[in-house]
């Protein structure tokens, strides 16, 4: 069965000068028609990177090169500007980070709310914009017809987003990229935004990627996760898998992090891995996470490929064996 | 004015600032082509005495108009010709950078003293004071400069030293708002404060910790005003209403020959070529001075 | 809105009286006005008349209050050598300067937007490059000598156009393109600027990521957005060149306000001068006021509800 989105083996390379910086290094997934795939990983892991590749919105100094790269049986990498152009917006979209500045300030939330439908389904006006009132309301705008000829700076930033949200399911997609969509809002409204928009998912019947460094977030709304270290994912698995067994190291230092109810009593401090990403300049053939591992060994030297563990569970580690794996839970 | 920033390469941390602007100096073309002409015409200026040919102002009626060397008629004795009254315009060329390098210079040093304090004033101040200096610099920019130029020259007698003086009054407008803002910028950052809280007194927080560090700004703009000014007298002296005859102020020369601009148009191309080259120079220099200090500013 | 363009309209006044007071000033320092409405020849009796006749014989105060009181109801006095009002002798020769004006603005914005658009679509292309080298130029080079080298190519050489006069459209061509091309570096590297800018935003990668065509990317999301800015700084070019018309329209014996003022001063005519300056002055204040609207019209940001 042909699945919605296959990636295989992309890389996003920037050249600089005489190096080039590799900050994603070879991702393959696969995502089925309505499902949710989480990738979750520190700033600067190159997951928004990869994101924008897949739009094909990649910054000018960027490029990008996949094994293979298909959406719903279309190669992308065969696509011109102009028929990539015709999926975004329309069969894919895509919904930032940044809220406060990427609806444009000279126009009102109503005309750029329409223009998707206008453009790919050459929506007449009261069309585009009877739909654009309908999903305002479905993303929880209250007065959603006075909204729309209200000016950007007019709204807040929770109240962007929503239009944000709302504009990228203007064509009702079929695959919606969400890249880190409530990190600059409060998080009540983080909350709430979350919940409308897996519940919109499930009304529309649409895929999602959905990119945070938040696994707090992920538990609610995955069905698979994706954990992304230094241009690579570390270890892939259903949402259950992950946050029951965890396999990779960096995966365990991530879900220590998160306060459990029940568990966690409070006033206890909580996990934190020490030092940063490190910065690749060209391919290194060590395990990315050596330097920061608690656990790392001379092995560690030579970096492992994504072995399965189990149905849909995979694993970067050498150590991460089921052996081993018992005996660093005993040790931890 | 984004990306670039962050494009700086690595080894450059490890050098002196000093060093650093250095090599961004001897790399950036622009800059250096400018600073070579500018130069250049400093040394024509400052031996124009020893360089010419001839006395600039001695007339000789028998030699009139003769084209330059490169022209039918023209020879090695006036590489540049004569003028409509026979004298030799190598010479008058070289003299007349004199006058335009002095303007230049001149009113800047005016115009800078006065729209510097103006704006230092205004930034580091605010308020109410900041509002009148304000309005001046308004009133000031609403005065067609040309306009109000000649006809102060006209009431006073055009000679060098008035239209150095009245540009000097009237050229300080871009140098307040410049200063002005890059004043207010650093105002309230950290290393005033503790200036004021040391206890230094206002003039000498204002000389020693607030125009340094407006210097880049005052020297890009000082550059640019420099153009500016020996334009204007250019244009002024070209009306009539400038530097006065015999001198051989380039704006003059072109005015003089205006009237023979049918047959002899090379009286009128050469002044204004070495015209254009010193101004474009000067620009050149300016430009490079600001990519130089401030590289994360260019766009 | 209301409030600031009342302020706005508070502050040009402002301004203008001020004006008004240097250009008052210039009359008195430019000597006796009685002897030069004399004329030639008037004995010292004849001048003492036209002295009390005009009032210039009262202190100088108030014969800034009667002038200025004068002047706000549009009367700027006689021409000392015309011998007409000033009003007149202005009505009748501002129209000229205005149209070379506006013809030069218009010139300086067609020029620049597209090619400023062109060279931040494409930095380090052949049109950044051409934008940069006619922006380097315009910038160095001193109008009345432009003027005078498109006389010599455009009129003596080919023949194609009038070097003086103003009697047709044709007589406008070359003082439009000197004019023109002054206000053209400063408005074609903002537009670059702010393209340049402005296509790095998020607005424009979310334009992007719905799937708009580079066309309305450009010009609707874009353009918009960068040529705010360049509106104020074309109203207040448009201020510099009336004021820039001086010089062109001596080197073209173009018959407007400009040319008229610069034989004024010739003829120590400063009534006429007087006003003149008093009107420039105006005319930019009004101009930037003009700006300030256009702009809260551009940018819902701006507006004040």
């Amino acid at each position: 069965m042909n699945s919605l989105l296959q990636v295989e083996d992309l890389r996003v390379t920037i050249p600089a000068g005489a190096a080039r910086f590799t900050p994603v290094r070879g991702l393959s997934f696969a995502l089925e028609k309505g499902e949710t795939l989480c990738i979750v990983g520190e700033s600067g892991c190159g997951k928004s990177l990869s994101s924008l590749a897949l739009m094909g919105l990649l910054p000018k100094s960027a490029e990008h090169q996949a094994e293979r790269l298909h959406f719903d049986g279309i190669d992308l990498s065969r696509l011109n500007e102009r028929q990539m152009a015709d999926l975004r917006g329309n069969r894919m979209s895509m919904i930032f980070q940044e809220p406060m500045t990427s609806l444009n300030p000279v126009y009102t939330i109503g005309d750029q709310l329409a223009e998707p439908l206008i453009r790919h389904r050459r929506a007449g006006r009261r069309e585009a914009r009877d739909h654009a009132v309908d999903l305002l309301e479905k993303v929880g705008i209250t007065a959603a017809g006075r909204r729309m000829a209200q000016y950007p700076h007019q709204l807040s930033g929770g109240l962007r987003q929503r239009v944000m949200i709302a504009m990228s399911l203007m064509c009702s997609p079929e695959l919606v990229i969400a890249d880190e969509p409530t990190t600059a809002l409060d998080v009540t409204i983080q909350a709430k935004i979350l919940r409308q928009l897996k519940q919109l998912q499930s009304e529309l019947g649409m895929a999602m990627i959905f990119i945070t460094h938040d696994l707090g977030v992920v538990a609610r709304i995955a069905d698979k996760i994706a954990v992304m270290y230094a241009g690579r994912f570390v270890e892939t698995g259903t949402a259950r898998q992950l946050f029951s067994r965890p396999l990779h190291p960096y995966t365990k230092g991530l879900l220590s992090c998160l306060p459990v109810p029940g568990k966690t009593a409070s006033g206890e401090p909580l996990g934190s891995i020490p030092g940063v990403v490190p910065a690749f300049i060209g391919e290194s053939s060590s395990c990315g996470f050596s330097s920061r591992c608690p656990y790392a060994a001379p092995l560690c030297e030579r970096e492992p490929d994504l072995t399965e563990r189990g149905s849909s569970h995979a694993c970067r580690c050498v150590l991460a064996s089921a052996e081993l794996d018992e005996l660093r839970w005993e040790a931890a | 004015m984004i990306g670039v920033s962050n494009r700086t390469e690595p080894q450059s941390l490890t050098k002196g600032p000093g060093r650093q602007l250095f090599e961004r100096a001897v790399h950036h073309g622009g800059f250096i082509a400018g600073t070579a002409i500018v130069l250049v015409v400093f040394a024509a200026a400052i031996g124009a005495g020893v360089l010419s040919p001839y006395d600039p102002y001695i007339q000789d009626l028998g030699s009139r108009l003769i084209p330059p060397v490169w022209q039918d008629g023209g020879s090695w004795k006036h590489p540049l010709g004569t003028d409509h009254l026979g004298r030799d315009y190598i010479s008058r060329l070289l003299h007349g950078a004199r006058i335009s390098l002095l303007i230049g210079c001149v009113t800047v040093a005016i115009s800078g003293t006065l729209g510097t304090i103006l704006g230092l004033v205004a930034g580091y101040f605010g308020g109410r004071v900041d509002a009148a200096i304000m309005f001046l610099i308004t009133v000031r920019l609403s005065m067609p400069v040309v306009l109000v130029a000649l006809a102060i020259v006209a009431i006073f007698g055009g000679s060098l030293t008035i239209v150095m003086i009245v540009l000097g009054l009237l050229l300080w407008d871009r140098f307040a708002v410049v200063i002005r803002s890059s004043t207010q910028q650093i105002r309230d950052l950290d290393y005033i404060t503790s200036a004021r809280a040391l206890g230094c007194s206002t003039p000498r927080i204002i000389a020693s910790e607030v125009l340094p560090n407006v210097l880049n700004n005052l020297i890009v703009v000082a550059t640019l005003e420099m153009a500016h000014a020996i334009t204007l007298e250019a244009a002024l002296s070209f009306l009539g209403l400038g530097v006065q005859p015999p001198l051989p102020s380039w704006g003059l020369m072109v005015a003089e020959g205006k009237d023979m601009l049918l047959f002899d148009p090379w009286l009128i191309a050469i002044p204004g070529c070495a015209l254009f080259a010193l101004i474009f120079a000067i620009n050149l220099v300016g430009d490079g001075v600001r990519d130089i200090t401030a590289p994360e500013s260019r766009s | 809105m209301f409030h600031f363009i009342v302020r706005r309209l508070c502050l040009a006044a402002l301004v203008a009286f001020t004006v008004s007071a240097v250009a008052f000033l210039l009359l008195y320092l430019a000597g006796d006005p009685a002897i030069a409405l004399a004329g030639e020849g008037a004995t010292e009796a004849d001048v003492l008349a036209v002295r009390k006749q005009y009032g210039f014989d009262r202190p100088l105060p108030v014969q800034y209050l009667g002038w200025l009181s004068n002047a706000l109801q549009g009367d700027f006095g006689h021409s000392f050598f015309f011998k007409i009002p000033v009003v007149e002798l202005i009505a009748e020769k501002m129209p000229i300067t205005l149209k070379l004006g506006l013809s030069s603005i218009v010139f300086a914005i067609v020029l620049s937007i597209p090619l400023g658009v062109l060279a931040a679509i494409k930095p380090n292309s052949i049109f950044d490059r051409l934008a940069l080298l006619i922006a380097v130029i315009g910038q160095a080079m001193p109008s009345f000598w432009f003027g005078l080298m498109l006389i010599v190519v455009f009129s003596v050489d080919l023949r194609w156009l009038p070097a003086s006069g103003s009697s047709s459209w044709l007589n406008f061509v070359l003082p439009t393109v000197v004019l023109g091309y002054y206000a053209t570096p400063a408005i074609m590297r903002l537009t670059r600027a702010g393209m340049l800018e402005v296509l790095q935003s998020d607005y424009i990668r979310t334009a992007r990521a719905k799937g708009l065509l580079p066309i309305a990317i450009l010009f609707k999301h874009a353009l918009r957005n960068a040529v705010i800015p360049v509106v104020g700084l074309a109203a207040v070019q448009l201020g510099f060149m009336l004021g820039g018309s001086v010089v062109v329209e001596s080197v073209f014996a173009l018959n407007g306000a400009g040319y008229l003022a610069y034989e004024s001063i010739s003829r120590n005519d400063f009534p006429v001068v007087q006003a003149l300056i008093l009107l420039f002055s105006l005319i930019f204040v009004l101009l930037t006021l003009l700006a300030d609207l256009l702009n809260a019209w551009l940018d819902p940001r701006m507006r004040v509800h």
